[in-house]
């Protein structure tokens, strides 16, 4: 299989193309506006046999992805940071449609302040909507999630719509070597899109999105979201061995590196975490044993696998990429609700907040991280949520405020 | 597990092709057999603003992301970008990282500004950029100039990748990127491989970062607020420029509301005389006054000019 150098960006571009899509809705958005340029330049060029309309928002785009896959089209868009918030509503309410389609997110930070770099506060808003949601850690992943999105989303038991996340700039701009299966095998492993009977058309129409006013069919059909997300589990593990037999490339719901004689684990998603296995490499060179373990899938998230890869760790490292107002890291959360009470639970899950707004992370942070969860091991007691920022970050902040403080004086402002 | 890495950073202006610098290393390494990584690096985009752009090659699968802490090669496209510090320029450089800057200035020059305790080349501009609107050939000359250093590229491969990367510019723009990356490829053939890859960040005896709690201030001191007006006066945007608009009085016919409303900037106003005149302080060279004059009474001049010989 030859392989070409492209951004993650032109890599999900190929996902939608490789899976024949016949509809794109776009609003542009940085960072994932490079991704609607390249479709819509094949478009152009009749190397893709697509409609693709620019919307007027984020809201109406969902709304015409949903719309579009209940006529029984195959769906692909993208958006970022705001303007994923500004769809939020109508993702809640095409996932309880019942449409698969797939929508990658090149995850940017939210206002306020504004960024345009990335972090994950923006997909894990949509964490709770009923899209399934996948991590991508390279731009080979993107193209490879969006493709095993669409059969996931697709299969009979989830009938879900798909969020496929990369993250702004290390991978949106970044190129790396992707393998491109063939669209052959592609074909093949997707077929053509199956509406289910539930084809809507003009002639017959439907209502989608109708009131429920009775609060036990309200309770039903929402579980009923709740059930298919969850199905998705047993499905991913058809849908990656097909993909398998294509491609030769074998996802696991959860990755495991390194990590089956590990003393501590770290737990981490998207693409810092090819960094930390960098790390952990490092680590085990200075006789550390130390691993990752990387959920693909944080919806449905994969409780049981997460649970096998990490019994028996004396410790876990949690790094979250985000911030629950008022909690702390998501992922954090979410991984010590999966190993509580669990038989071989790590004792300890230490809980680390860092890459806001496309903060880096070097390789003597995660050391260090690793170092102050092997403390709190040997201490028997878990550490409080650290947000990694330095003395050398804080004086430069004290910096801006004085000068703000002066400005401030001046006058205007209270 | 990664084995060595290469890691290259380049420097310049935006419009000045780093990105495509960085594009044009990437792929020649990679039809070199290397697993590599390029990517630019820029906040809002907008031409002159500094950026930069690296890229990473190794034999087998790169695990590092991200910006490049231990650069072994740093190449400057603009010599101006040096003392902007947000540019990063020096971040990281030891004195096993090699340094290019292209420059009219000669390299004791660079070697008693910067003191470098590594190796340090300056790259003359190319004959045909000097005098020119724009310096166009610069981020060629440093990827030629980085192809030779590391010296795992062959002539061969960079050429096929300048082809590959400028497809679908024309024949001409094609050949003289090829004849300026070649240029440094061959003035720096002496270094050939001088830029080796340099140790991973060690787990052990590594630098520890100071972590500082932090506590819950008063909003006013916590939120993301500009107190003062007018701050963008304070920011000197003129460093961007690459071309300056100069008025020619003698052709003005001081009807400055032209030229004054299309700036974007607003960086230009009328002298007492009523001739156009623009603040050098703000403005970007972005050359819409030029365009917008009636009487040609605006030139576009490149900002290096005053510098270049006859």
């Amino acid at each position: 299989m030859s392989r070409a150098l492209m951004t993650g960006n032109v890599a999900a571009a190929w996902g939608a193309r490789l899976a024949n899509v016949d509809y794109i809705p776009a609003f542009p958005i940085t960072p994932q506006t490079e991704i609607i340029e390249t479709l819509a330049s094949w478009v152009d060029e009749g190397l893709v046999d697509a409609k693709l309309t620019m919307l007027e928002s984020e809201h109406s785009m969902v709304t015409a992805a949903g719309a579009a896959a209940a006529t029984g089209a195959r769906v692909f868009t993208a958006t970022s940071s705001q303007g994923l918030l500004y769809a939020l509503e109508m993702l809640y309410a095409v996932a309880g449609w019942r449409v698969p389609f797939v929508m990658v997110n090149v995850s940017r930070g939210v206002a306020s302040p504004i960024t345009l770099e990335p972090d994950h506060e923006d997909i894990l808003a949509a964490r709770d909507s009923g899209f399934l949601q996948l991590h991508a850690a390279t731009c080979q992943e993107v193209v490879d999630f969006v493709l095993l999105g669409y059969a996931l989303g697709e299969d009979p038991r989830v009938r879900l719509p798909v969020l496929v996340n990369e993250d702004g700039f290390q991978l949106s701009f970044t190129r790396e070597p992707v393998a491109l299966p063939a669209a052959s095998d592609i074909a093949e492993l997707l077929g053509t899109f199956d509406p289910m009977g539930s084809a809507l058309r003009g002639g017959n129409p439907t209502s989608q999105g109708i009131a429920v006013l009775d609060p036990s069919a309200y309770s039903y059909f929402r579980y009923e979201i709740h059930l298919a997300s969850r199905a998705a589990l047993a499905a991913w593990d058809e849908v990656a061995v097909s993909f398998a037999e294509i491609t030769g490339r074998r996802y696991e719901p959860v990755e495991v590196y390194r990590a089956d004689d590990a003393e501590v684990a770290i737990v981490a998603i998207g693409s810092f975490s090819t960094k930390l296995k960098e790390a952990v490499d490092r680590l085990r060179d200075a006789g550390q044993r130390v691993g990752l373990v990387r959920p693909l899938l944080l919806r449905p998230f994969p409780d049981a696998q997460l649970r096998e890869a990490l019994a028996g760790k004396k410790g876990v490292l949690v790094f979250d990429q985000n911030l629950s107002m008022g909690k702390g890291g998501v992922l954090h959360t979410e991984v010590c609700s999966a190993l509580y009470g669990a038989r071989g639970a790590p004792p300890i899950v230490a809980s680390f907040i860092g890459g806001l707004g496309g903060r880096d992370l070097p390789s003597e942070e995660i050391y260090a991280m690793v170092d102050e969860t092997l403390a709190a091991v040997q201490r028997g007691e878990a550490p409080p949520p650290r947000l990694l920022f330095t003395h050398r970050e804080l004086t430069q902040q004290r910096r801006l405020q004085v000068i703000a403080g002066v400005e401030r004086a001046k006058g205007g402002a209270p | 597990m990664s084995g060595a890495v290469y890691r290259v950073r380049l420097h310049g202006r935006g419009g000045q092709g780093i990105k495509t610098a960085g594009r044009v290393l990437g792929t020649a390494l990679f039809l070199e057999g290397f697993e590599v990584q390029d990517a630019p690096r820029y906040g809002a985009e907008r031409r002159g603003a500094p950026i930069f752009a690296f890229v990473r090659a190794a034999r087998g699968p790169i695990l590092e992301r991200g910006a490049i802490q231990r650069p072994d090669l740093v190449l400057v496209a603009d010599d101006t970008v040096v003392v902007v510090p947000a540019a990063g320029v020096l971040a990281g450089v030891t004195s096993r990282t090699v340094m290019v800057l292209c420059s009219e200035q000669p390299e004791d020059v660079w070697r008693a500004r910067l003191a470098p305790k590594g190796p340090l080349h300056v790259l003359p501009l190319p004959l045909e950029d000097r005098g020119a609107t724009s310096l166009r050939h610069v981020g060629m000359a440093c990827a030629g100039a980085a192809a030779r250093l590391l010296g795992v590229v062959s002539l061969a491969s960079l050429r096929k990748a300048i082809e590959t990367e400028l497809a679908g510019v024309g024949r001409a723009a094609i050949d003289s990127s090829l004849a300026a990356a070649e240029r440094s490829f061959v003035a720096l053939s002496e270094h050939a491989g001088a830029a080796a890859p340099g140790e991973p960040i060690a787990a052990s005896g590594y630098e520890r970062p100071v972590f500082v709690e932090l506590l819950c201030e008063p909003v006013l001191e916590a939120t993301a607020m500009v107190h003062g007006a007018r701050t963008s006066e304070l920011v000197k945007t003129g460093l961007w420029r690459t071309v300056r608009p100069e008025v020619h009085a003698e052709l003005c016919h001081k009807c400055h509301w032209i030229c004054a409303s299309s700036c974007p900037d607003g960086a230009i106003s009328a002298s007492e005389s009523g001739v156009a005149r623009v603040d050098y302080d703000h403005c970007k060279g972005c050359g819409v006054c030029v365009v917008a004059c009636p009487h040609h009474a605006i030139a576009a001049v490149p900002e290096r000019s005053t510098e270049v010989p006859k």
